[in-house]
């Protein structure tokens, strides 16, 4: 069994409510950081710890938090990011559905280091129930000390407030996010001023992630040296899985990064292997934005390795035959999945969410979409799939927010590997629309363990 | 008339007071929620004047932020509006079936209201539960593992409400 620790507690029965979290030793982290420590020493805790983000670029929170401007006179925000739109993620849910209050503690903590008074947690506006249940949680923190004036006698003043959204992926990108949050359209802002500078209502806003901000919690519980020791290199702690597509046991999974990628495929603790004892034939491990791989790069890398559910391991090999941790959207498919139909879809998706802003971005996604609708249904042309490569290049690196690149890498990567398949569809218009290609020398050349 | 009930509107002043002074227009989606929910599922163009009114905004304000978002309706919708995800995660799960099963139940095709005012299907994008998919989003419910007997049982229920 992985180590555990966010969602070691989340199956006691109760522990939504106050009463059950704080006896299994809930807000000890709080007690811990205004009792004893500035919040400089929170922020160091936290670098010391080795903490990447979260939510899809990695980016060390320690770090992003010690940014932050402190003009003085200007308030300053927290903004939690409870987005989640892309595609293969459903991990914050999970969090904030069954430990509410983890996500709350985590919030006082990183406020208390921030210096945020008013911190709102930007919630995907669909996830309604979810947000009923978050502010449950901070109506009951309040009640029981944890929130608003002099907290604990600390002299720390903190309100958590929830913000629901509208329906809009954009809105997961962090200047669109603050955008949203004051009430406008979701269009990305042109960075610099970065938010740690100039965010919500032009005042120092740090935006991070839900499973950023949980972690807080163990890190300074147990010390930042203490949480560096699990994982793997830059790789430290325990990440959020969500597994979905063709495998036996889809869910939300902990797992300390340590393990290989077979592993949590194949063995009954995570996804269970694959249904009906169907092959592996490709996979998308960070969520909807990062490169798919075939079977035989997803499990060893081009240099033959073991190929392992971490940061570096996954980005083994760059774009050419690696791929990226991304958010942790692990999307498997089966020997009888259409690269191409899915590929279209995730174009699609894109189109849909594209805000507009970028002449790149806006035409691109649609043509891209457009043209791959043809090629799945029978209609392409061989130039086209030269076409696609080239719109996607030009896409990338050319717009302001990195929607154009999170669009154009599914495309790439999906004609980098499996080009055979997109050309089988232009040469057999008819076949391809009565079965699939199935799997070609890419196949998982493993023994697959039949599991149901 | 459009007019919040006095409970609404201490809830708007209760949302307002979330933001910093004078930055009511924070206030702008989760109000329009609100009035979505009050008026009928919808946002007809003087429901929207009304919020702006109400926050003290232009009312172009408003039209351009509820253009802008997938969960704000600009046009009347069934009572039970059926939006069933139909991204590649939910695709590799059925989810294809499931919108041509609802389409022939129905006799509607996506985007469409039963003539009865009941029931609108609308195809929409990943909505965070990849895992438990086909899945659709019911109001502010979410119904998962989906089959033609969950649908079956989904629409019947609904009929009976
Ligand atoms: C198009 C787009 C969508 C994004 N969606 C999310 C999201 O839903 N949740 C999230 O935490 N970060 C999302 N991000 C990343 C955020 O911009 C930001 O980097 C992140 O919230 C920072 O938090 P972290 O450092 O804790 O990961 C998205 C980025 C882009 C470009
Ligand atoms: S890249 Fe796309 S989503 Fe991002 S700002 Fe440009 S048009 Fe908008
Ligand atoms: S793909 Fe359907 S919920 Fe995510």
């Amino acid at each position: 069994m992985g180590r555990k620790l966010l969602l070691e507690k989340a199956h006691v029965e109760g522990i939504r409510y106050y009463d059950t979290y704080r006896r299994e030793g809930g807000y000890r982290s709080v007690e811990k950081a205004l009792n004893t420590m500035s919040p400089e020493q929170v922020v160091d805790e936290v670098k010391k710890s080795g903490l990447r983000g979260r939510g899809g670029a990695g980016f060390p929170t320690g770090m992003k938090w010690s940014f932050i401007a402190k003009p003085e006179g200007i308030p300053r925000h927290l903004v939690c990011n409870a987005d989640e739109s892309e595609p293969g993620t459903f991990k914050d849910r999970y969090l904030m559905e069954f430990i509410p209050h983890l996500l709350i503690e985590g919030l006082i903590v990183s406020s208390y280091a921030l210096g945020s008074a008013s911190t709102y947690i930007y919630i995907r506006g669909e996830y309604a129930w979810v947000a009923d249940i978050l502010e449950q949680a901070i109506a009951e923190a309040k009640q029981n000390g944890w929130l608003g004036k002099n907290i604990q006698g600390s002299g720390f003043d903190c309100e958590i407030y929830v913000h629901r959204g509208a329906g809009a992926y954009i809105c997961g990108e962090e200047t669109a996010l603050i955008e949203s949050l004051e009430g406008k359209r979701g269009n990305p802002r042109i960075k610099p001023p970065f938010p740690a500078v100039k965010g919500a209502w032009d005042r120092p806003t740090v935006v991070n992630n839900v499973e950023s901000l949980a972690a807080v919690v163990p890190i300074i519980n147990m010390g930042g040296e203490e949480y560096v020791k699990i994982g793997m290199g830059k790789s430290t702690g325990t990440k959020l899985i969500s597994a979905c597509g063709n495998i036996n046991k889809p869910g939300v999974y902990e797992i300390d990064m340590t393990i290989s990628v077979e592993e949590f495929i194949y063995s009954d603790e995570y996804c269970g292997g694959i249904p009906n004892g169907k092959r592996l034939k490709a996979c998308i491990p960070g969520g909807s934005s990062v490169p798919i791989l075939p079977a035989n790069l997803l499990l060893k890398t081009a240099k033959g390795d073991t190929r392992m559910m971490n940061y570096e391991s996954l980005s083994d090999g760059g774009f050419a035959t690696g791929t990226m941790m991304g958010s942790g959207g692990f999307i498997v498919l089966d020997e009888d999945q259409c690269v191409v139909r899915h590929t279209m879809t995730l174009a699609r998706f894109y189109q849909h969410e594209s805000c507009g802003q970028c002449s790149p971005c806006r035409e691109g996604t649609g043509w891209m979409h457009r043209i791959l609708r043809n090629i799945e249904t029978g209609k392409g042309k061989s130039s086209d799939i030269d076409l696609l490569w080239d719109i996607q290049r030009k896409i990338e690196g050319n717009t302001i927010c990195p929607l154009g690149d999170a669009a154009a890498w599914p495309v790439a990567a999906a004609i980098r590997h499996f080009r055979d398949e997109f050309q089988w569809h232009v040469d057999h218009p008819e076949e391809s629309q009565t079965r699939n290609y199935g799997l070609a020398h890419y196949a998982d050349p493993l023994q697959v363990p039949v599991t149901a | 008339m459009i007019q919040f009930s006095e409970e609404k509107l201490n809830k708007v002043k209760e949302i307002v007071a979330r933001y910093p002074e004078g930055k009511q227009k924070s206030a702008l989606i989760p109000v329009l929620h609100i009035a979505q929910d009050t008026f009928g599922g919808w946002l007809d163009a003087p429901v929207m004047d009304y919020v702006a009114g109400l926050l003290q905004l232009e009312p172009i304000e408003v039209y351009e932020v509820a253009t802008f978002y997938s969960m704000f309706n600009l046009k009347p919708v069934g009572k039970f509006l059926l939006e069933v995800c139909q991204t590649g995660p939910c695709m590799l799960n059925g989810s294809d079936d499931i919108i041509a099963y609802i389409t022939e139940k129905l006799g509607i095709k996506p985007g469409e209201t039963t003539p009865d005012g009941l029931f609108t299907l609308k195809p929409t994008e990943c909505l965070g539960a990849c895992g438990y998919a086909p899945m659709m989003q019911l109001g502010k419910t979410y119904r998962e593992h989906l089959t033609r007997e969950k649908v079956d049982q989904i629409i019947a229920e609904a009929k009976q409400q």
